[in-house]
């Protein structure tokens, strides 16, 4: 469905984050990202919804195709448009708006209105707690109900892959375990593809079908959670949270070429 | 009493005419956070504009405010598109600097074409005072209070209720956030610009009619819309609205009562020292919001 080759993104014309970063997104998965603060996470979501154009970034190299179309060049509300949804990192929700009002703007694009009621009720259906707190100012909320706000707002634009950067951020390990638990329902029932990126490796791969992990700029490793998970490197700098050295420093990483058709 | 009475419906009168100009100003901060000092001249060139219509087409008073709210409609999308747009992404502080600039420049051409002699207006209204009560209150001035009201109740209800309303509060709050719900923040940007253009005409060709004429000063007083928002709270519209109504009773009150012993003046000062006052107590202004902040 979504298939990042070969990307090189570029900040205010000279800082190079991206180098040469490939991915792959199937319908219907969730699919992890992980890496080290810094690896370009987020740039890479950024670079895929467009939201990379309010940063002064820009895709300077390889292709961002999304159903078979190129995008990389297209503007944030038209890729919205094309069913990519980013939820932000650090959870963005527009504070001085109503929860209400925040979860009508994720429904921005799309016009029908007896659905989109529907969809305003499934929101609700996921996150009981937000229907009572449906009028607050979101500014108010906690992190947690910040959090499936956003989630929500994602919801709401009927989005075939919705891009989740860091859910569990700043959250309580309990509320990190609810929100993971209905992202995968979510992908299940509503047939939403994610694309997740996590600092919370453990947790991201045991809902995800497939994890990438990447450093400095592209991907490392890639595979199935079973594989990442028992891989020794992946254990000792993600799993266990002590990692020190880098990947680069290990003989075993072998990058591989991908793509080169 | 009566002489209180007739001030005070004066500056009401007036007070709701800053509240429509100064509706223009808070619409453009609140979605893109600029302060437009071209303001001032959106009322000089909806009222002249008006006036030109009026004068050399013969048509009736209403096809001429149409014709004036649809060629500032395509001012203030002119105005985006041509100087603000391309300044998306440079420090607010820029962008506000470039308004002042606009500010000049529309002035001269104003002046270029239409000179610096005052235009009358020709008389809009039957002079014979409408009663209300026990109150004779000229049709002019009647038109103007009910359309301004008009006019700030539908924007009022349009930001609180209508998709794009909300979506302009939201491009205020954050531009990339806007954008990554589908928003688009230019259509936003030019929307709040024409709106802004056009609430100035009109409050253009409403005071132009009051006055009876329309000269360069009317570009200052659009410029009261500044302390009247300040006052009110830059991003709340009820605030504008109230704002322009007290700013308008008491430069009445006060120029009415004060300038025979201060030897005139005291009108112009009045708002700015009230302006001052409130400020120390509420720094926000009445209505603005207070930053929500929280870790
Ligand atoms: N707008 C920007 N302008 C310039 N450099 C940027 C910008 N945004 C990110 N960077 C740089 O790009 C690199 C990658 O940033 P990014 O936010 O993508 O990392 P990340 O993997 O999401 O990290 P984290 O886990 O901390 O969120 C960092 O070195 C960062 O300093
Ligand atoms: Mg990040």
């Amino acid at each position: 469905m979504l298939r990042l080759e070969n990307v090189e993104v570029i900040y205010d014309d000279v800082i190079l984050v991206l180098k040469g970063l490939s991915l792959q997104v199937p319908s219907g998965r969730i699919v992890a990202l992980l890496g080290p603060n810094g690896a370009g996470k987020s740039t890479t979501l950024k670079a895929i919804s467009g939201l990379l154009e309010a940063e002064e970034g820009e895709v300077t190299d390889g292709a961002i195709e999304f159903e078979g179309q190129r995008i990389e060049d297209l503007p944030p509300e038209k890729i919205v448009r094309r069913g990519i949804f980013q939820v932000m990192e650090g959870r963005r929700v527009f504070e001085d708006l109503t929860v209400d009002e925040n979860i009508t703007m994720g429904g921005f694009t799309r016009h029908d209105r007896a659905e989109l009621q529907r969809d305003r009720e499934m929101c609700f259906n996921y996150f009981p707690r937000l229907r009572d707190l449906r009028g607050r100012l979101a500014g108010y909320l906690s992190g947690g109900e910040q959090q499936m706000l956003a989630i929500s707002r994602a919801l709401m634009a009927r989005p075939k892959l919705i891009l989740l950067d860091e859910p569990s951020l700043g959250l309580s390990p309990l509320l990190v375990q609810e929100i993971f638990a209905i992202i995968g329902r979510i992908n299940r029932e509503e047939k939403s593809t994610f694309l997740l990126v996590e600092q919370n490796a453990n947790l991201a791969l045991s809902i995800a079908h497939f994890g990438y992990i990447m450093e400095g700029g592209h991907i490392v490793l890639e595979g199935e959670p079973e594989k990442l998970k028992s891989n020794e490197d992946v254990k000792e700098f993600y799993l266990s949270g002590g990692g020190k050295k880098s990947y680069k420093a290990i003989k075993s990483y072998r990058r591989r070429k991908r793509w080169l058709s | 009493m009566d002489f209180f009475l007739q001030l005070t419906i004066n500056g009401l009168v007036v007070g709701s005419i800053y509240a429509l100009v100064a509706l223009g100003f808070v619409i453009i901060y609140k979605s893109s956070g600029v302060l437009n000092f071209a303001q001032g001249e959106f009322l000089l060139i909806g009222a002249y504009f008006f006036l030109a219509i009026l004068e050399n087409a013969r048509v009736p008073l209403l096809v001429a405010l149409g014709l004036t709210v649809v060629s500032a409609t395509l001012l203030g999308l002119l105005m985006e598109r041509l100087v603000l747009r391309p300044m998306i992404g440079e420090p607010i502080i820029s962008v506000i600097m470039v308004t002042l600039g606009l500010s000049s420049i529309l002035r001269a051409i104003v002046q270029g074409i239409w000179g610096t002699d005052t235009h009358p207006f020709p008389a809009l209204f039957e002079s014979s005072p409408i009663q209300i009560g026990p109150l004779p209150v000229s049709r002019g001035y009647l038109f103007s209070v009910v359309s301004s009201a008009v006019l700030l109740l539908a924007f009022t209800l349009f930001f609180r209720f209508a998709r794009v309303g909300v979506a302009m509060r939201a491009t205020a709050f954050s531009q990339q956030v806007a954008l990554s719900m589908g928003i688009s923040v230019k259509h936003i940007f030019a929307i709040s610009w024409s709106i802004a253009a056009v609430v100035s005409a009109l409050g253009g060709v409403l005071l132009g009619a009051l006055r009876g004429g329309v000269d360069g000063s009317l570009a200052v007083i659009g410029m009261k819309a500044l302390p009247v928002v300040i006052l009110g709270g830059l991003d709340s519209i009820g605030g504008a609205i109230l704002g322009g109504l007290i700013i308008g009773v008491l430069e009445n009150l006060s120029g009415g009562y004060l300038d025979p012993y201060f030897g005139g003046g005291v009108k112009e000062v009045a708002p700015f020292v009230v302006l001052v006052l409130i400020l120390m107590v509420k720094p926000y202004g009445l209505f603005g919001k207070v930053r929500i902040e929280r870790v």
